[in-house]
């Protein structure tokens, strides 16, 4: 190192002058801004290594914080997603209870509301299969529920109980092809069977042909069967159809359309009557109507004298006006004047004609002889004439 | 690879102490001392010896009679950034230029014998011209200065320098040290 310096000794020492030199120049010298040129080298040179140091510091901290942030990141998604997902299931459960409570509600307010006895159940298994519809219910015969018992919701029966347990009981559901329940029809209080159907539906029999039985009418229990109360709302039928002995009619069971989840047990019915029949009320609807089309006076005109008989009328108050005269005084206008069309038919309201004698239509017959068609002409007999036969009626001979 | 001193080092050596020149230590103060105070006070009688640049004259003497770049280059420095501080230039201008002269000068001097008149005349005259450019050019490049080189000016003010650098390096050979 020593001889390298030694060899170039006059060039080191050269540029150390010059840069000290340069160092000085720069600090003596000013930009026109102001500036110490040593400060703008100083800056102008440092910059550009700041901004490399800066750039990669910002790189290398972004990628790393990047790296953190994404790993955080990813930990607070898999926690906000657990989060969602617990708060979706607390979602659902407490739509479940709003619900359970307002059917439980509602099932409060019927039980309250009606004279029978209940047991408020919850269906807690289904063991419906094709062949047989039976739901297994949280009560049994610790709550007092025995076999035979009716199951029904606010809205309709739904089974009945063929299995008491002791805590908890079987119920076979309306659709069934086993069930069977007395049934009466609301509107023409027609009797008959209500059967399961296998599927959602059921079926009503024994029912005669002849029987009338309304699409849509309503069916409630009849109480026939001692096992529901009677009065309990079955369904509505949804197809009637004569058979060559029976009618056949279906309808879906109005307690399982809801899907009940709570049901109440009967421990003990009290028949009901039937509810009364009230036709379905037409509602009003409010219909837009537009203004009338004004008509013209030739359109009144022949709107109100429409008839023939107007038409005479209307021209014998035309005579009338243009004579001065008042009918029913007496006297007897000359009904052979020629009104001046100036004053015919300005009388817009036509005064009806008082009659005290029926009127009869005389047609003078040396006027019948000579003319073909005579005009027709009302006369007004005196009030002390003779009455004369109605119009219409022959002429005396 | 440690360098090593060879034969022709050696002779080349003891040559450049054979030929360099000695001064006694006053005439090393004083001489510099009195051209600065010409170059900056003689101009005020008489103007046109502000041409006369003897701060540069008195470096190429005693850079290349020196014979040693060091020596070239501190007395060029010490020059020019006096000459700065006299001028009002911002310091380092002068002082870069005369210390690059001075370091020519005495690489010149090393190789060359300098006591013939018309290698002084021609060094005066190129070193005049390289100082003259080498300012111009810092000016341009550091002080935005738009300032044109007239080259036909600075050669003729170098051919002017040089006789007076003839004239005064006569004057201060007789300076030398002769023991």
């Amino acid at each position: 190192m020593d001889s390298l310096l030694n060899r170039y000794r006059s060039i080191t020492f050269l540029l150390v002058m010059l840069v000290a030199q340069l160092i000085l120049l720069a600090y003596t010298v000013k930009n026109p801004e102001g500036v110490r040129l040593i400060r703008l080298w100083a800056v102008t040179l440092v910059t550009p290594i700041a901004q490399v140091a800066e750039n990669t510091r910002t790189t290398v901290y972004g990628v790393f914080h990047n790296y953190f942030d994404l790993r955080d990141a990813r930990a607070q998604n898999r926690r906000i997603q657990a989060e969602r997902d617990q708060l979706k299931l607390e979602n659902l459960y407490l739509k479940s209870e709003l619900g359970t409570a307002d059917r439980v509600k509602a099932l409060a307010a019927f039980q309250t509301h009606s004279p029978s006895r209940y047991v408020a159940a919850r269906i807690i298994l289904t063991a419906t299969t094709s062949a047989s519809k039976i739901v297994v219910l949280d009560r049994g015969s610790n709550s007092d529920v025995e076999k035979g018992m009716a199951v029904i919701t606010p809205d309709g029966i739904v089974g009945k109980i063929i299995d008491a347990f002791p805590t908890a009981s079987q119920a076979l559901l309306v659709t069934d092809p086993e069930f069977a329940a007395g049934v009466v029809s609301q509107k023409n209080h027609v009797k008959g069977i209500l059967r399961g159907a296998g599927s959602g539906k059921c079926r009503i029999e024994n029912i005669q042909a002849e029987e009338k039985v309304d699409l849509g009418e309503m069916f409630f229990t009849s109480g026939d069967d001692r096992i529901f109360p009677r009065g309990l709302p079955v369904g509505k039928a949804d197809v009637v159809k004569d058979g060559p002995q029976f009618k056949e009619i279906l309808l879906y069971p109005s307690g399982l359309q809801a899907g009940p989840e709570e049901v109440l047990i009967v421990i003990s019915g009290v028949h009901q009557d039937i509810p009364a029949y009230e036709a379905p009320k037409q509602e009003d609807q409010k219909v837009y109507l537009g203004p009338p089309v004004p008509q013209t006076k030739a359109e009144e005109t022949s709107q109100s004298l429409s008839t023939e008989a107007d038409r005479l009328r209307a021209h014998y108050e035309d005579i009338g006006k243009f004579e001065n005269h008042k009918y029913g005084t007496g006297s007897v206008p000359n009904f052979n004047v020629k009104v001046p069309a100036a004053v015919a038919g300005t009388n817009p309201n036509p005064t009806t004609i008082p009659v005290k004698a029926p009127v009869a239509v005389k047609p003078p017959q040396e006027k019948q002889q000579t003319e073909k068609k005579p005009e027709p002409s009302v006369t007004v007999p005196p009030p002390d004439a003779a009455p004369t036969p109605a119009e219409g009626t022959p002429p005396p001979q | 690879m440690p360098y090593s001193e060879t034969s022709g080092d050696r002779i080349l050596s003891s040559h450049q102490r054979g030929r360099e020149a000695r001064f006694r230590a006053w005439v090393l103060v004083i001489i510099p001392f009195a051209g600065l105070i010409f170059q900056a006070y003689v101009p005020l009688f008489y103007p046109p010896l502000a041409y006369l640049d003897l701060a540069l004259l008195v470096t190429i003497y005693f850079a290349m009679m020196r014979h040693s770049p060091i020596n070239g280059i501190l007395v060029g420095c010490g020059m020019g950034l006096a000459q700065d501080a006299l001028a009002h230039n911002p310091l380092g201008m002068y002082g870069i230029c005369k210390t690059l002269v001075g370091f020519f000068a005495a690489s010149i001097g090393v190789r060359i014998d300098v006591s013939q008149p018309f290698v002084r005349l021609l060094a005066c005259m190129i070193f005049y011209v390289f100082h003259q450019f080498l300012f111009w050019l810092m000016s341009r490049a550091l002080l935005d200065k738009l300032i044109d080189f007239d080259w036909q000016q600075t050669l003729i003010l170098s051919g002017f320098n040089a006789v007076v650098g003839l004239a005064l390096f006569h004057f201060l050979d007789k300076l030398k040290d002769k023991d």
